[in-house]
């Protein structure tokens, strides 16, 4: 196959159709679809609706819900550990709280902990990576705030339950918008370097969904400056961090919740952690790959947080929607799945078939936009074929060269621009060919505004939690979700602490609780949880696989 | 896929021979080969610096520098990830530090010892000119230093190369946090706003539409949208 430019030759068809129609098209802009229309194509055409997509929870609180087949699943899963492999006797860790996650919604909630009074050697973080290594890491495209005379918090809320199809939790999302203007102004005095003119005014940009240009940017950096930035604040306090440290089990008096045990994937060994208050931070599930679908995320999106929290008698929302974000690479090979920012989009770049002709509005709400293009992939004749056999449509990248000037997508879109160049692709040139990938847990377990679960002791935050984008997730919004709550988990659990006097018993009751209730249901699972990380391992490898200890 | 199955390269990980198929990226080579990885694997989309990787080229003597996840697998090629690098990194309290143009110096003195070799700039595989930004940080220039050091992952390749012991990315790390603070100018909006919120002047909108019916409510989203702001031509 004969490579032109990172495209085999075949594709060059394609791209030169896109180059011809790019002038006119940069003065047509496509009808955003009505609410009805938004529904059918969903209905048609997002992998949610797809029958075999979900499975009914047999158990737990949330008996009688929906969530995807590979959660249940896990939810039906045997415990990794029972009584017998741990003594809770001999503790490691006493602390007032416990953070289990490392990416921005456990490290916001340790700063705000720690801000609000608690002590620092009071306050412990757990992470299966590195602290840092996680989905805020990985967000590119920007964080909402309404900030700009233009805009308001309400129309920001309006736009928030819109997106998510009036299905959010209200009070949640209020906190949401009410609070990012401060979240933004913590930022600039923790030093994160956002795009702004010489006067100090953010540029701002739209992203889908979004009525008003609120999406503040750090190139398309954004989450990775400001996960530098929070992670660099945290060391200089000298907080603690358990890094390669993952949690296998909460622990409870049989009620409350009063630790977790650790686990070491270095050394295996666990550690037994009491606390007073434990903070979930523990992000989402695209690596469990649901329907089969590539992913964005980070290796340890494994949804153990979800299985913890409901083990214990916490309750579920919104698990029937899944985010698949409408532009994942579909090209080249080693990268297909991987994320390109809606802030591509944000700039300019329209959504094009085979033939160089938009078929969609480009910043529809992400199922929506998502749904539009599986519909021209498989609907039509109009996509385009990778040589691996992958379906998929233009991002007319070159575009915003043409709207915002000569070296834009290298100055905005840096990320960007250096994967595909690293394929050896010029996205400031060429189009990019994309296709959805999974992306965001949308639900998640539920809390109230105070970042409180149903279960007493325990907060969650972040991608973990639920209610907070019901049932589908705009841009700029969980960067903006893992600081808003984030810290009102941190100051929840703080002020939680300061009043509970004595730290409570340390047993696995709720798991004995959990496995009569899966016996009760007929559940016999061969499958054991939380999975910790994806096994990528080849098969050749695995089927000749030993167990003997060296 | 089936064509790629079919065709195999010879690679070698921490010295040993395996035979994995064409057109995987290092890290996925690795997994093919039969490592689980717990180290050396983050966000696998270039950003987090978790796969820093080091490699040598069939035929080659040159040590060449990589993510092991936005890269691909060669023929002949020799490679290891570098789990973890020691390198120092300065507590400061920004509250507490002026942007002073000695300030990187006074937390690491040893940037003052960088003897322009540019090994950094080679080892990074961002491909960033990381001895420029060192340069700046000598000549007290923090604005350029941040500027030049923004899209760093933070991966330590160039602090494990340089023969000066510098430790560019964190050295970096407390120039942009210089910048964002203290040089760009705070947003005039923000206080406003905040102001606004603090006062309430937002409560009572926000209120009537928590108690707005779902119709209504839809009506309002749908026109908001339709009036939705747009780029001026």
């Amino acid at each position: 196959m004969e490579m032109i430019r990172g495209y085999p030759d075949y594709m060059r068809e394609s791209i030169e159709m896109v180059a011809k129609t790019r002038e006119a098209r940069a003065k047509e802009t496509m009808r955003r679809l009505t609410l009805e229309e938004r529904d059918e194509v969903l209905k048609n055409f997002h992998p949610d609706y797809k029958p075999d997509a979900k499975a009914e929870i047999r158990i737990g609180r949330s008996k009688g819900e929906k969530a995807p087949k590979e959660v249940v699943e896990l939810l039906e899963a045997m415990p990794l550990i029972d009584e017998s492999d741990v003594n809770l006797n001999q503790i490691d860790f006493d602390v007032d709280i416990l953070i289990i996650g490392g990416g921005g919604a456990g490290t916001v909630a340790a700063l705000w902990a720690y801000y609000s009074g608690v002590p620092i050697e009071n306050i412990l973080m757990c992470t299966k990576l590195r602290h840092g290594d996680a989905n805020t890491m990985m967000a590119q495209g920007g964080i909402q705030a309404a900030d700009r005379p233009e805009d308001s918090p309400a129309i920001h809320y309006l736009d928030v339950l819109g997106g998510g199809h009036f299905t959010n939790n209200p009070d949640l999302v209020e906190k949401l918008v009410m609070e990012a203007p401060k979240i933004i102004k913590w930022h600039e005095q923790l030093g994160v370097m956002y795009d702004k003119d010489e006067n100090g005014n953010f540029i701002e940009i739209s992203g889908g969904g979004t009525s008003r240009f609120r999406m503040h940017s750090a190139k398309d950096y954004t989450g990775m400056e400001i996960m530098r930035v929070l992670r660099d604040e945290f060391r200089n306090l000298g907080m603690r961090v358990l890094e390669f440290t993952s949690a296998v089990e909460l622990l409870t008096d049989g009620n409350e919740v009063t630790g977790a045990v650790l686990f070491n994937m270095e050394t295996k060994q666990y550690y037994v952690v009491r606390a007073k208050a434990v903070i979930l931070a523990t992000g989402g599930f695209g690596r469990l790959h649901i329907m089969g679908f590539p992913t964005t995320n980070h290796y340890g999106a494994t949804g153990d947080g979800l299985v913890l929290a409901y083990r214990t008698g916490a309750r579920l929302v919104d698990m029937d929607s899944v985010q698949y974000h409408p532009t994942g690479a579909a090209f080249p090979e080693p990268i297909v799945g991987l994320l390109i920012t809606e802030k591509v989009r944000g700039l300019g770049a329209q959504v094009v078939n085979k033939y160089g002709k938009q078929f969609v509005f480009p910043l529809e709400p992400r199922d929506v936009e998502a749904a539009s293009i599986i519909k021209e992939c498989y609907s039509t004749e109009n996509y385009v074929v990778t040589p691996t056999g992958l379906r998929g449509v233009w991002l007319d990248s070159p575009l915003i060269e043409l709207l915002r000037g000569e070296g834009t997508v290298v100055k905005s879109l840096g990320a960007m621009y250096r994967m595909f160049h690293r394929f050896g692709i010029d996205m400031s040139q060429d189009p990019i060919l994309t296709f959805p990938t999974l992306h965001y847990q949308n639900g998640g377990v539920a809390i109230n505004v105070n970042a409180e679960t149903d279960v007493k002791g325990l907060f969650a935050c972040g991608e973990v939690a639920g209610g907070v984008h019901g049932k589908n997730r705009l841009m700029g919004n969980s960067l903006l979700d893992v600081n808003v709550f984030g810290k009102i988990a941190g100051i929840s659990a703080a002020k939680y602490v300061k009043h509970k006097k004595s730290k409570g018993k340390l047993t696995l009751a709720h798991l004995d609780r959990y496995m009569k209730e899966l016996k009760e249901a007929g559940i016999k699972s061969e499958k054991r949880a939380p999975m910790l990380l994806p096994d990528y391992r080849g098969k050749a490898v695995l089927s000749r696989k030993l167990d003997i200890v060296v | 896929m089936e064509e790629n199955k079919e065709k195999t390269i010879k690679v070698y990980i921490m010295g040993k021979e395996h035979q994995v198929p064409e057109g995987l990226t290092i890290m996925k080579a690795i997994e093919y080969a039969g490592y689980k990885l717990v180290r050396g694997a983050g966000c696998r989309a270039g950003f987090c610096g978790a796969c820093a990787t080091v490699y040598r080229k069939a035929n080659e003597y040159k040590l060449r520098v990589a993510l092991a996840c936005q890269t691909l697998a060669e023929d002949g090629m020799y490679l290891t990830e570098i789990p973890f690098v020691p390198a120092n990194k300065a507590k400061y309290e920004l509250e507490k530090i002026k942007p002073s143009p000695n300030i990187i110096l006074q937390y690491y003195p040893e940037v003052a010892r960088c003897v322009a070799c540019n090994t950094c700039t080679k080892s990074c595989p961002q491909d960033l000119k990381v001895m420029d930004y060192i340069q700046a940080m000598k000549r007290g220039d923090i604005a350029r230093a941040a500027e030049l050091s923004f899209d760093c992952v933070q991966c330590g390749l160039c602090a494990a190369r340089c023969p000066a012991e510098i430790v560019h990315y964190h050295a970096a790390q407390l120039a942009r946090r210089l910048y964002g603070k203290y040089l760009a100018k705070p947003s005039p909006n923000l206080e406003k706003r905040i102001k606004e919120i603090e006062e309430g002047k937002y409560d009572e909108e926000i209120k009537r539409l928590k108690s707005m019916g779902l119709e209504e409510m839809k009506k309002r989203y749908m026109e908001q949208q339709k009036n939705a702001e747009k780029e001026e031509a």
